[in-house]
């Protein structure tokens, strides 16, 4: 009995929620056992979802009629508004609201739920980030155009990487956990007030006009191919927060592992 | 294993206290009283839960379950408990570049004291520092440092007085007059927690003594119950295994 | 002997706070000194980059004294909640019968007062290189935007100072979690200096100053709420 308290007597809640590790071996089984089940973290749903991701690209490539104006440059349309609509409204606001949740909860899975959400949303930001300029450079003859929500964008994709680095710097769990949510929480109230300054900094300083198309004036056969896209991304976004979530279960697991050996 | 002495008024109490870190249990169940005048000395060796003890009491760390009080509120208590509490920990908590009288004065207004600097200086004299008072801190030895955090700890003559390893650094003199302010909070009734590791120095002052490991009380006695000659022998057997 | 004692109000905490930091500014003078020679140094690299002929001083200037009041001020900022750790300081504001809210509105409004500081350095400095004519009352515009910038900047910087600090990046991760906030302040105060430093008049930039004042209220707020959920407890 050399390892005193920790996880022996404090019991843990495994990914699916039911579990209770007791102490001793079985606790050693009832752990092993919650890591096989969590060792392969990517489910049906991320195939599911890969599949979709095929299907899609495969629909706005030879299924979708190729735009008048701008040409198939346009198709980049399909990819970079549903990832830019997810990433915002699905990985960014999950992060800000988990956090909130966290601190008056305290239930570290909520912690766990906003780190995977920002992850994913780090991914799904870098997405935009990359097809915007790709969109722009055919179409309005510039890679960066300072067009507002791209700006908006990038901000955010710096704040999820301040939060990131935050994290890699704080070593205590709770800690980690309190800095996070505050960070998150803060730059949830922050977003509207980037998208209002570059909103004003544009209407101060005219750019070339560009039309866009919009959502409700699309023919309707790329209207349906948005549409498919957006629940693509939809179903990518939570097939990645899943194995990224189970994957974070299992690192604290094999992290608590690791610690109950030790007294302190 | 013991059985817990209960004085009639208790300025300190807890019962069942625990406090968890992230992975690890500090404190698993501490019961203790102590009453106006009297000092409960806790002896432990490293790691013990002596330091989160202390910390809980004076509010920095909330009790993760149990009960604690101290003069009457129960924790966490939030600004009415820490009006009652001093706490000398292993930090000095002064400012470098602060005169002592400076440090001592801005402890005194964040107590929102009637006169700070009045209070201040008759902290400092008490502890026989007033003649450095406007040295800054920074100039000052290991040992008037530690005779200046006192004064800032005792400037608004708290009835909770928590010691962390208070002896250490300090020579003759400043031990000496720290034994006589703590000897007056005594007897002006405040109630007094002493943490240390050296026996000598803790069983002096105590009314009742304490030894803790593995974040709990393995002896909790009356002082006057204990034998100073042969406690050092039993105090290594109590917490040998990982002293 | 027990002196009387009644438990100071937030304001009046706060206050102690403030004037305790000053002090030991006061007396070190060593945050104040290297923001100033920041300043300076940092108006002449801008000076020694520029083409005088390819761009107006008075399109530069404006974006020159941001940037560099943006950079002064993180180096103020570091040092707020550092002075606190070395010998634990903070635990005395931790266990004094104060509201922690208190122990963040002192440590903010002497930041807030450190970065003024730094500003009033700052401004004269890049009129003099940058040749500006200003009349009194551009100079009271752009001290009345600096002071509406400074605000909301120095509210989320010391809430980032306190966190920065207890990290293994410790000062070097301030930047990189400030940065993106002062973005909006640091645009609306720019822009509003460009239309001040043209002589056109600060109510054109209305919109400016809107947004400037709503980031004060929202940021000193929710920085306000968000510091006591920062410490452990």
């Amino acid at each position: 009995m050399g390892a005193i308290a920790g996880t022996e007597r404090s019991p843990r809640l495994d990914a699916s929620g039911g579990l209770l590790f007791g102490g001793g071996p079985e606790g050693d089984a009832a752990r092993g056992a919650a890591l096989r089940q969590l060792s392969r973290p990517f489910g049906w749903l991320a195939w599911v979802a890969v599949v979709a991701f095929i299907g899609d690209c495969v629909r706005i490539a030879y299924f979708t009629p190729i735009e008048a104006s701008q040409g198939p440059a346009q198709k980049i349309f399909y990819i970079h508004v549903p990832a830019a609509i997810t990433a915002l409204y699905l990985a960014f606001a999950l992060m800000a609201v988990a956090s909130v949740l966290y601190l008056w909860l305290r239930d570290p899975k909520l912690d766990r739920v906003a780190e995977c959400a920002a992850e994913v949303g780090l991914a799904f930001t870098t997405i935009v980030l990359v097809t915007g300029p790709l969109w722009a450079k055919p179409v309005w003859g510039t890679w960066w155009s300072g067009d507002a929500r791209l700006t908006s964008t990038l901000f955010l994709w710096l704040i999820i990487l301040a939060y990131l680095i935050l994290r890699q710097a704080v070593e205590d769990r709770a800690q980690r956990a309190r800095y996070s949510a505050v960070l998150a929480i803060l730059a949830g109230l922050l977003i509207p007030f980037i998208h209002l300054s570059v909103y004003l900094f544009r209407t101060l300083h005219p750019q070339p006009i560009v039309l866009k198309p919009s959502a409700p004036s699309l023919p309707s056969e790329m209207l349906t191919t948005l549409m498919i896209s957006f629940a693509t991304f939809v179903l990518l976004f939570v097939a990645l927060l899943r194995a990224r979530y189970r994957l974070a279960t299992i690192a604290d697991l094999v992290e608590d592992g690791a610690s109950s050996g030790r007294a302190d | 294993m013991h059985s817990v002495p209960t004085p009639p008024v208790a300025t300190i109490e807890t019962r069942g206290l625990i406090r968890r870190f992230d992975r690890r249990e500090a404190l698993s169940g501490v019961d203790l009283t102590v009453a106006p005048g009297d000092c409960l000395a806790v002896f432990g060796p490293n790691g013990a839960g002596k330091t989160t003890l202390l910390r809980v009491l004076a509010g920095l760390l909330d009790p993760s379950g149990g009960t604690a009080s101290v003069a009457g509120v129960s924790l966490p208590g939030g600004v009415s408990a820490r009006a009652q509490v001093g706490l000398i920990s292993h930090h000095t908590m002064l400012y470098p570049a602060l005169t002592a009288r400076e440090n001592v004065e801005f402890a005194a207004r964040l107590h929102g004291l009637a006169s700070p600097r009045v209070s201040a200086e008759s902290a400092l004299a008490r502890l026989g520092v007033m003649d450095r008072a406007d040295s800054p801190v920074r100039v000052l030895s290991r040992g008037l440092q530690q005779r200046v955090s006192i004064a800032r700890a005792f400037v608004h003559a708290p009835r909770v007085v928590l010691l962390d390893e208070p002896y250490t650094g300090l020579d003759a003199v400043g031990a000496a007059a720290l034994s006589d302010a703590l000897a007056e909070l005594k007897s002006d009734g405040a109630a007094l927690i002493l943490v240390t590791h050296h026996l000598d120095e803790g069983l002096v002052l105590a009314t009742y003594v304490a030894v803790m490991r593995e974040g709990r009380f393995v002896r909790y006695d009356r002082r006057d119950a204990i034998d100073a000659a042969t406690f050092s022998a039993e105090y290594r057997a109590l917490v040998g295994a990982v002293a | 002997m027990t002196p009387p004692a009644v438990t100071p109000g937030v304001l009046a905490a706060a206050w102690t706070i403030a004037r305790k930091d000053l002090t030991v500014e006061l007396r070190t003078r060593a945050a104040f000194l290297s923001a100033a020679v920041f300043t300076v140094l940092a108006a002449a690299i801008f000076l020694y980059t520029w083409d005088p002929t390819a761009v107006a001083a008075i399109d530069l200037a404006p974006g020159v004294l941001w940037v560099i009041f943006t950079f002064s001020g993180l180096l103020g900022l570091n040092r707020s909640f550092g002075a606190e750790l070395a010998d634990r300081a903070i635990d005395g504001l931790l266990i004094a019968p104060i509201s922690r809210e208190a122990v963040f509105l002192g440590k903010a409004l002497a930041n807030l007062i450190f970065v003024l500081g730094v500003q009033v350095v700052a401004i004269p400095i890049v009129v003099l290189f940058y040749n500006l004519s200003l009349g009194w009352g551009a100079v009271a515009a752009i001290a009345g935007v600096a002071v509406l910038a400074a605000t909301g900047m120095v509210a989320v910087g010391t809430l980032f100072s306190a966190m920065a600090v207890n990290t293994r990046l410790a000062e070097l991760l301030l930047p990189v979690l400030a940065l993106p906030f002062f973005v909006p302040v640091v645009t609306a105060a720019a822009q509003a200096t460009v239309l001040v430093v043209n002589g056109r008049p600060l109510s054109g930039a209305l919109d400016w100053i809107r947004l400037l004042v709503a980031f004060d209220l929202v940021f000193v707020a929710a920085c306000t709420v968000a510091y006591p959920f920062t410490i452990e407890r």
